[in-house]
């Protein structure tokens, strides 16, 4: 099995960390790895802003970076999501179609296509798991609070394994951060009301460390924690499954 | 001063973002008020959890509506037919202003001025009220909360809790100015028995009620209207005329399909198993006249629009506005619409593009609101569709378009991002989020992470190659 | 082309194509309808009482009402306590009535509703005008959902019906429950058998 790994554009930038502990972990699970050098991004940015006309550029070197490899996966559900359901190649449309079914993001690819049933890791740590909502209602990686469904958490399932963690519950355990996106400038009354919001939750029920599959939620609260100058971090889910001693 | 400059906004060139600062001026009761919508939505959560067969209701209701939009012509007539062998009098307005005249023209037919109404956003659409006291027609909202924010002189915030933006202790000011009880009394219940004594009195003296429709049935030609306080059957069962105006979405094809509608409206909007009536009008009482007013305004072109379409099978239960983050911490008037929240989001454009431009951006796309929907309207879906239409027909500033183009241009070509971001965070430039200014709203109350030494790429770069 | 044709020719022009009509029939329980009914019903400030037959109704009426109070009631077994209900006259004639007592056709335990057709009330204001409100239903036409209910109703022609639940309330002011809004301030359930 042979994986390209995308690493989106602001982890590339900003959360590099996540994206070698996801490197790592899946070749710790005997995955072959490799990281295509010609990607950049997935598009979203734009096309949630209303302007999905201008990613098809964006769209083709995604296609031809990815194209040969048995599954693409990422640490980020949120472009995930937006690859699956909007990737379209003028050059290759099928080559483009067939992709979208093999994207992951890194937690379903855990749970769906490795189906690992243990995992070595510790970290002894209260930590908040936070449901990014492209991940929770676009990737079904946790059943939703709003649907009558019997309940499941793929990141839960996985953090279980960790030796030493503590999970902590929520008031609200599925609410928006309020990242959003342009969002988070164009409204940005309402997003950094969110924002604090979310991230009180986690502060009162005694997290250490919050984390969850999607760094542009975690880099929100983030910037929430270090301006409110908190001591409880943010770290993504790849960082605490691969984590030692 | 911030209500002058929240009207200000109203009537000119309103933005949802601004009016959500305003609101967000005072911490305090955006957590009051995100805290008792919230509250709201736990009820509905509990009380869709007590039925196994919640989300089959809700498929069935989605089908139904669907078939319903798929024959519309069809259903209206059949409609039509029946509540004409009911002895009712049916109207067709194509828009705000034809519904306007038909209701003022019935008025006129009978000399009447003083009429009482009981909830109908169909009518807040249509701007009724302010038509009819330019025609010298006084109005009286019945609905508690209706005649709350009639005497405040504001729309309704919510489309089933139209005041849940006041505190009682405004409301109690109000009323000792409108209804003249105690100064500083805020007792909800004192205040409600206050109100309960003078539209009692409306009740009485009034001789035209108008209602709105929950549904209206094509086989039968009756219509449904359901209160929880009494006050649509108080209204029209006094009056000598009776007028329901409804869109024409409301339709619904059989009897029998209430039994599965009555079971996911109130538990959706309010948690309530039913409200505490829900009227079946069929026929007029013996010597009452009896209209129905049948309202496009919009709703046809709507119905052409393939992504947008499915908006028409809301049944304004409010639960969207409820469970949805952003409006519970931005309140409906920073809609600037009849309709708030993420379905108004969705409607809005459709009347007016330009002018409400601004409200499918006013969104985080969490799609909570597509999974409370009683009849699964895909919402969140439709706010990302209706940007796409809006940026394609320009209605978004150039300035924000040239950005858009530059970011595109950089993520499409390699060698420049990882040169830009080695240069300095070509993300920090170029995502609107995140650019490195200490003016960008992002700061406000934010910080951004701090760069890393060297960017994942680079790192691979070094360590695997 | 007068409204209705514009607004029915643009519905046929911009309709999409046939979806069918689904016909569901969800699966119900049978057992604990009358306890079901009374949790509800309570649950939303309803008072319930399961009573033999209409002289216990009347002893318990009788402890909360003074016969000076003016109570009205269509049915010919309270003509003893109460006034019956003159179909054709002025309805607000009945502004000043304390206690009506009518009988309801169906009762639904999910909900606790009632259902109430015209022909049960002689006028439609009385359930609503009336500033105590009392209904009798038969204990065997008590039904698990709305949508039994609706099959017994089946295509009945009133000319007006209504399911009652409670007694008229509102929350509208921060969201705290008042009973007594508009309508009745106290619903009284009688299981009748």
């Amino acid at each position: 099995m042979k994986v390209g790994l995308f690493v989106p554009c602001y982890v590339d930038q900003f959360y590099p960390q996540a994206g070698i502990a996801t490197l790592e972990l899946l070749e710790k699970l005997g995955v072959e790895v490799e990281f295509p050098e010609r990607q950049t991004c997935c598009g979203q940015p734009m096309a949630n802003s209303g302007f999905s006309h201008l990613t098809g550029d964006c769209d083709e070197l995604f296609t031809e970076s990815f194209a040969g490899y048995d599954y693409v996966v990422a640490p980020s559900g949120s472009c995930v999501l937006h690859l699956k359901e909007h990737l379209h190649s003028k050059k290759n449309p099928s080559a483009a179609e067939d992709l979208r079914g093999r994207i992951y993001e890194l937690v379903e690819f855990l749970t769906d296509i490795l189906q690992i049933k243990s995992l070595k890791a510790r970290f002894p740590h209260k930590v908040g798991v936070h449901q990014s909502c492209h991940g929770l209602r676009g990737l079904h990686l946790s059943q939703m609070s709003e649907l009558v469904a019997p309940g499941f958490s793929k990141p839960e399932y996985l953090l279980n394994f960790v030796e030493g963690i503590e999970l902590i519950s929520l008031n609200r355990k599925d609410e928006c951060c309020g990242f959003g996106g342009t969002f988070c400038v164009a409204e940005e009354a309402v997003s950094s009301k969110m924002g604090k919001d979310r991230v009180s939750d986690h502060v009162q029920n005694g997290a250490e460390y919050i984390t969850g599959a999607d760094l542009s939620c975690l880099m929100h609260m983030e910037g929430i924690l270090k301006r409110q100058k908190s001591g409880v971090k943010v770290m993504h889910i790849a960082e605490i499954l691969n984590a030692g001693e | 001063m911030v209500k002058e400059e929240t009207q200000q906004q109203h009537k000119g060139l309103a933005e949802h973002s601004g009016l959500a600062d305003i609101f967000n001026r005072d911490e305090q009761r955006v957590n009051w008020h995100d805290e008792t919508l919230w509250f709201v939505r736990s009820k509905r959560d509990k009380a869709a959890h007590s039925l196994p067969e919640w989300e089959l209701l809700r498929e069935t209701a989605s089908q139904i509506k669907h078939n319903v939009l798929s024959d519309l012509d069809t259903y209206l007539q059949q409609f039509e037919e029946q509540a004409l062998i009911n002895g009712v009098t049916v109207h067709w307005a194509a828009d705000a202003r034809e519904h306007n005249q038909i209701v003022h023209s019935i008025l006129k037919k009978h000399e009447i001025n003083r009429m009482v109404k009981s909830k109908s956003m169909l009518t807040e659409e249509c701007h009724l009220n302010e038509y009819l006291k330019e025609h010298g027609v006084e109005v009286i909202d019945t609905d508690l909360g209706e005649r709350i924010v009639q005497l405040a002189e504001e729309p309704p915030s919510h489309i089933v809790l139209p005041c849940i933006h006041k505190k009682k202790e405004e409301i109690g000011e109000l009323f000792h100015t409108h209804l003249g009880t105690a100064a500083g009394e805020s007792d909800p219940q004192v205040l409600t028995e206050a109100a309960r004594q003078h539209l009692r009195e409306s009740f009485l003296t009034r001789r035209l009620a108008l209602t709105g429709v929950n549904f209206a049935v094509a086989e039968t030609g009756e219509f449904v209207v359901c209160t929880n306080e009494g006050n649509a059957d108080m209204g029209s069962h006094l009056a000598d005329v009776h007028i329901a105006s409804m869109g024409i979405e409301k339709i619904i094809p059989r009897r029998k399909d209430l039994g599965i509608f009555l079971r996911l409206l109130a538990r959706s909007a309010t948690g309530q198993p039913i409200t505490t009536y829900s009227s079946h009008f069929r026929k007029p009482r013996a010597g009452q006249e009896m209209h129905i007013i049948l309202v496009d305004n919009g709703r046809t072109v709507q119905l052409g629009r393939e992504d947008f379409r499915n908006s028409l099978k809301c049944i304004r239960c409010g639960a969207c506005m409820n469970t949805c983050p952003v409006y519970r911490r931005s309140g409906g008037h920073s809609y600037h619409n009849a309709i708030a929240g993420p379905i108004g989001s969705i409607l809005a454009p459709n009347l007016d593009m330009k002018a409400y431009a601004d409200l499918p951006f006013a969104s985080t796309l969490c799609g909570s609101c597509s999974n409370v929907c009683p009849v699964k309207i895909d919402i969140h879906d439709q706010l990302y569709k209706w940007r796409q239409v809006l940026v394609k027909e320009g209605h978004v500033s150039p300035v924000k378009a040239m950005g858009m183009k530059v970011m595109a241009f950089t993520f499409a070509m390699p060698r420049f991002f990882a040169f830009a971001g080695k240069a300095g965070r070509v993300v920090m430039k170029y995502l609107p989020f995140v650019v490195s200014n200490k003016l960008n709203p992002w700061y406000k109350e934010r910080e951004m992470p701090k760069p890393p030494k060297e960017s994942f790429r680079e790192w691979y770069k070094r360590e695997r190659r | 082309m007068s409204s209705r044709e514009k607004i029915l020719a643009a519905v046929r022009a911009n309709k999409p194509d046939l979806q069918p009509l689904p016909d569901v029939i969800i699966p119900v329980r049978e057992e604990g309808l009358i306890e079901e009914y009374r949790r509800v019903a309570e649950g939303i400030g309803a008072k319930v009482y399961e009573v033999g037959g209409t002289a216990e109704v009347k002893e318990l009426l009788a402890a909360s009402f003074e016969p000076s109070q003016r109570i009205v009631s269509p049915l010919e077994d309270f003509a003893d306590m109460a006034e019956g209900i003159e179909a054709g006259i002025d309805p607000h004639s009945f502004a000043d009535v304390e206690l009506a007592i009518v009988r309801a056709e169906i009762g639904v335990s999910e909900n606790s509703a009632l259902w109430v057709p015209e022909g049960n009330v002689s006028q439609r204001v009385i359930p609503f005008i009336c500033q105590h409100l009392a209904i009798l239903i038969n204990r065997e036409r008590i039904v698990p959902t709305l949508q039994q209910a609706y099959s017994l109703i089946g295509e009945i022609n009133y000319g007006y019906g209504v399911f009652i639940a409670g007694p008229s309330k509102t929350a509208d002011i921060e969201q705290s429950l008042v009973l007594g809004a508009h309508g009745p301030r106290s619903l009284r359930v009688f299981i009748v058998g």
